[in-house]
């Protein structure tokens, strides 16, 4: 049995502390010890992109960060992306836009594209489909997850302007 | 619905489950978490074809946290019997065995036992000590391979079928079927010019990005509990059932949410492992599969070798087609070759066809349906050589298409002749399209396209609507939701009832919560739960009727209601004012529908595809795609167009990447998304589509499934705009750059 | 007086003497499928079993897969066709066993 470390990081904007094994992955620690399902698995070593998250503003596979990595990071899921009820323009407009059939890439595209937008307010198709590159979707052939990123864009420019 | 203008249906509302999904709250089956849960993890051979002599689980059993170990011998004890499971009978051996392996190891990947432990790291530490004595036996991997006379024999019990009848004959082919029509030699020798050739297309997946989970629970009272991700929790349960040799009353399968299926999920893997494990712990066991696992250990489709002869005149009437399709089966009986064989020509109108096809096993993993199975296989081929011919006649080809084009009374090579069809519809839908005649602007590119076609399914589903008293009702389904259908059957029910879709509130239930409901698959979903739906809102206004009329103290007879108003002479009330006196006069009001639907209609499909071809490296970009398909009716044209997209872009990763690449021992040698390679975003352009709507006789909205035509054409288009943006024509999937190097430098030579 | 067609699939042409199609008397496919192998003897067997359609084999009456099988009605004009139940991928509904 191996020794479990102690890990203090900041997810969501909440301070959190848990309890993991060295051998463990963030992907495993976020979704089997803290109860934040919403990232997904669907690899295990960085190829698909479900399970994408925001590690100190960077957009990083979960699956490939050891849980002990996240000491004193800031960690950004995709539960952390609606302001209480308020769905975040992205969630919104993936919505409207019918960008997700099963969702289980949803999250991770979701995480994705806000740090794109965070990065790059005006981003082209190209950059967007650059961007979101390691983010897999078998359902959508991708044209309505592009078109949800840019019209959330032009809102967000919006309300910024 | 006399109705041809909907308020409802044809409309874009946003779909129920949408603030769960993208804020991460819906739950799939690897979220599920209940107390005491302990974790599976299946040890799997290592080798493509093997006997197990023996297997000794003592040291993995002995390792700190773990609760049980299972082979097949925890199976009951129960004499083999024919059970009907799938496409037709298989021995109840067979499909037991490839849940855990008994006997033999089929395919490399092929589960042997499993172990449930407090981590799944335990687990998977435990299974490696695990000793299993093998005789590693010689493989077989292609279809050719497997039919020839002195082929590995992958079964000592399996013998061949042709029609109904055993020859007796033991070998890897499983069934020979034929359908003939007409006079093929006569056929041919009408024809001014004749194209013969053949193809070979590789084993691909469904690639859903979720892998296969499922957690059981054997519970205390002897009911078998279990919540997976599947496409069919029926099925499961039936599955399950019969594995374990309990009534299917004992279990009871909660469908979770789903990431992707394609066919893939309807197959069951692990739920009998699981409920094994959790017999012999008393605890709830999960079980979710690695990626590699999902490569090597569930379903992918066939890979093929395919045969195409098609004659023609100079007036461009095909005047003969002749088809040899050998599927490979994997390692037991069941390759969807029947509807490759009745779909391989089905887009055209031939008095004269042969069609042979074989399901053929072999050591590799056993198959599943892929999204309208057989049939994309089958139109690489095809429409390949459709294309040939046009170019040797000069015409154009989707012209040679409409003059060929099926249509309502042209009868298929299986049979039956077609009811209303649109595949003319959808020809001259791409002759229209701007795309057809869009500048390709640039060297070493080209345009190419395709059509075919998918029969879809009916089959029984079930629903039940009960009103609430603010006019707004609960639906209660058993579709699994893998691309927005919660929806799209609400949809029905709301333009029935004359309320809005969010009025409407869907939700899937277990198999003890509802009525019999065939799986997500077939294309039928939108149609024949939503007609269940339609149904149950129909008997929703039956009773609504009669409570009118109580009020009114009116003949229930007098009552009509059109769009959500209930009017008996000068008296009227909304859907939501009459909702609110239910309690008055009479208590609840629910609605059922029970449907088992005849009038299915078929779905044509065609895309045109611009590529531009590196005469350096052979990689093939897509410059251009439009995909034309049609709906009947698009209920809801955002979910129509989503599976116009998705089907088109998963046979653009068929045509161009995809493929198990095998070692001569029967490994996958790239079981990872790495180098198992999917389109990304970064090697698409946007996904154009057109829906064309000749609306289904059968259907109360005239809707055609559509889930799956769509992904049938892009290889057989791709194929033709390679030949000409390189000159060369392609007769392998997929089409690497490799493989399109090597036709450029052949034909160079 | 006209009477309903069945086709026979290729496979067992050479138990009709070739027929590819056979008029035949019956109002039900059951009764098709009895009088059918009263001039035709073992078409029967090779489409049914213990009196049931074979589960790999579907029936379809005037171009549509029947969910009932035996006991669909045919009209007497009607094309009645046998053909591999493909249900897309899709498992057929299992017999339940006993409670």
């Amino acid at each position: 049995m191996h020794a479990k470390v102690r890990v203090q990081s900041t997810i969501n904007g909440e301070p959190q502390e848990f309890l993991c094994e060295p051998r463990q992955s963030l992907l495993e620690c976020l979704r089997d010890i803290l109860g934040l399902t919403g990232t997904k698995e669907g690899c295990n070593d960085g190829n698909c992109g479900a399970c994408t998250v925001l590690l100190d503003g960077r957009v990083v596979t979960s699956c490939l960060v050891l849980g002990v990595e996240a000491e004193g990071c800031e960690i950004t899921t995709v539960e952390g992306l609606a302001k209480g009820n308020e769905l975040h323009p992205l969630q919104r407009s993936f919505l409207e836009n019918a960008a997700l059939q099963c969702g289980i890439c949803t999250p991770g595209f979701l995480v994705a594209a806000k740090a794109l937008l965070d990065q790059q307010p005006n981003p082209s198709e190209d950059e967007i489909r650059l961007w979101l590159a390691n983010n897999l979707c078998r359902c959508t052939g991708y044209d309505k997850i592009i078109r949800a990123v840019k019209q959330a864009a032009i809102e967000m420019q919006e309300v910024n302007t | 619905m006399k109705a041809q203008e909907y308020t409802v249906v044809g409309t874009r509302p946003i779909r129920h489950d949408g603030a769960d999904k993208v804020t991460g709250r819906a739950l799939y089956g690897a979220d599920f978490q209940m107390a005491g849960m302990l974790y599976g993890y299946i040890l799997r051979s290592p080798h493509a074809h093997a006997r197990i002599r023996r297997i000794d689980t003592s040291k993995a059993e002995q390792f700190p946290g773990v609760k049980a170990v299972v082979t097949a011998d925890d199976f009951p004890e129960v004499a083999d019997r024919m059970v009907d499971l799938g496409e037709g009978d298989t021995p109840l051996s067979y499909a037991r065995g490839n849940v855990l392996a008994k006997g033999k190891a089929l395919y490399k990947g092929h589960a042997l036992a499993a172990v449930a432990a407090t981590s799944v790291h335990v687990a998977e530490e435990a299974a490696g000590l695990i000793e299993v004595d093998y005789e590693v036996l010689p493989c077989v991997l292609t279809a050719p391979e497997a039919m020839r006379n002195n082929a590995p024999i992958v079964h000592d019990d399996l013998t061949t079928k042709e029609f109904g009848e055993q020859t007796g004959r033991v070998s890897n082919v499983a069934e020979h079927f034929r359908y003939a029509m007409g006079d093929i030699e006569a056929g041919f020798a009408r024809a001014d010019v004749i194209v013969e050739r053949e193809f070979h297309t590789a084993t691909v997946h469904q690639g859903y990005i979720e892998p296969h989970n499922a957690t059981a629970l054997w519970n205390n009272d002897g009911r078998i509990l279990v919540w997976c991700s599947t496409q069919g929790s029926f099925v499961v349960r039936d599955v399950t059932a019969c594995l374990l040799d309990v009534p299917v009353s004992r279990v009871r399968v909660t469908p979770m949410e789903i990431g992707g299926g394609f066919g893939g999920k309807i197959p069951v893997y692990l739920e009998p492992v699981a409920a094994l494990l959790s017999k012999k712990t008393g605890k709830p066991v999960k079980i979710v599969m690695s990626r590699k696992d999902v490569f090597e250990g569930s379903g992918p489709t066939p890979g093929s070798y395919i045969k195409v002869k098609i004659g023609a005149r100079k007036d461009g009437r095909i005047t003969a087609a002749q088809g040899y399709l050998a599927y490979e089966a994997g390692a037991y009986p069941g390759a969807m070759v029947a509807p490759g064989a009745m779909c391989i020509f089905a887009a055209y109108d031939i008095s004269n066809v042969v069609i042979d096809g074989f399901d053929v096993v072999l050591n590799k993993p056993s198959t599943a349906a892929y999204r309208a199975p057989g049939a994309t296989n089958a139109a690489f081929a095809a429409e390949s050589v459709v294309d040939e011919i046009a170019e040797k006649l000069g015409m154009d080809p989707l012209d040679f298409r409409l003059k060929n084009a099926a249509k309502e009374g042209t009868r298929r090579a299986d049979g039956p002749k077609y009811r209303r069809v649109g595949c003319v519809e959808v020809i001259e839908a791409m002759k229209d399209h701007p795309h057809y005649s869009a500048p390709l602007g640039g060297p070493h590119r080209g345009r190419g396209v395709a059509i075919g076609f998918w029969f879809n399914v009916g089959m029984p589903s079930s629903c039940t609507i009960s009103v609430s008293a603010d006019g707004t009702v609960n639906l209660v389904e058993g579709s699994t939701d893998i691309g927005g259908t919660r929806t799209s059957i609400a949809m029905q029910a709301a333009e029935v009832l004359g309320i809005t879709a969010e009025a409407v509130r869907p939700t899937v239930v277990d198999t003890d919560s509802v009525g019999f409901t065939a799986v997500t698959g077939g294309s039928r979903t939108t149609f024949a739960t939503g007609w269940a739906a339609y149904e149950a809102a129909q008997d929703v206004l039956r009773q609504m009727k009669e409570r009118a009329a109580k009020i009114w103290e009116a003949e229930a007879a007098s009552v009509v209601v059109e769009r959500g108003v209930f009017r008996s002479g000068d008296k009227s009330m909304t859907f939501q004012e009459l909702a609110g006196r239910l309690d008055q006069t009479g208590g609840p009001v629910v609605g059922r529908g029970a449907v088992n639907p005849r009038g299915v209609g078929g779905s044509f499909s065609g895309c045109i595809a611009d590529v531009e071809v590196d005469p350096e490296t052979g990689k093939v970009t897509i410059l251009r795609f439009t995909s034309v398909q049609d709906a009947g009716k698009a209920i809801h044209p955002s979910y129509v167009e989503g599976q116009m997209q998705g089907g088109s872009v998963q046979g653009i990763g068929w045509a161009l990447n995809e493929e198990y690449y095998m070692s001569d021992a029967g490994s996958m040698m790239n079981s990872s998304l790495l180098d198992y390679r999917m389109p990304t975003a970064l090697d698409l352009p946007m996904i154009d589509t057109a829906i064309v709507e000749v609306p289904n006789p059968g259907h109360p909205f005239g809707a055609r499934g559509v889930g799956e035509a769509n992904i049938i054409p892009p290889p057989g288009a791709i194929a033709n705009a390679i030949y000409r943006a390189a000159g060369v024509r392609m007769n392998r999937l997929p089409m690497n750059p490799p493989a399109i190097m090597q036709a450029i430098w052949s034909q160079r030579d | 007086m006209t009477l309903p067609k069945v086709y026979i699939p290729t496979l067992l042409r050479t138990l009709t003497g070739g027929r590819a199609s056979v008029e035949v008397e019956g109002t039900t496919v059951r009764q098709v499928i009895d009088n059918l192998d009263r001039t035709w003897p073992g078409v029967r067997d090779r489409l049914l079993e213990n009196g049931k359609l074979r589960p790999n084999i579907s029936v379809a009456v005037d171009g549509e897969v029947t969910p009932i099988g035996l006991i669909e009605t045919v009209g007497p004009a009607s094309e009645v066709h046998f053909i591999a139940a493909i249900k897309g991928g899709v498992p057929a509904p299992n017999p339940h066993q006993r409670l």
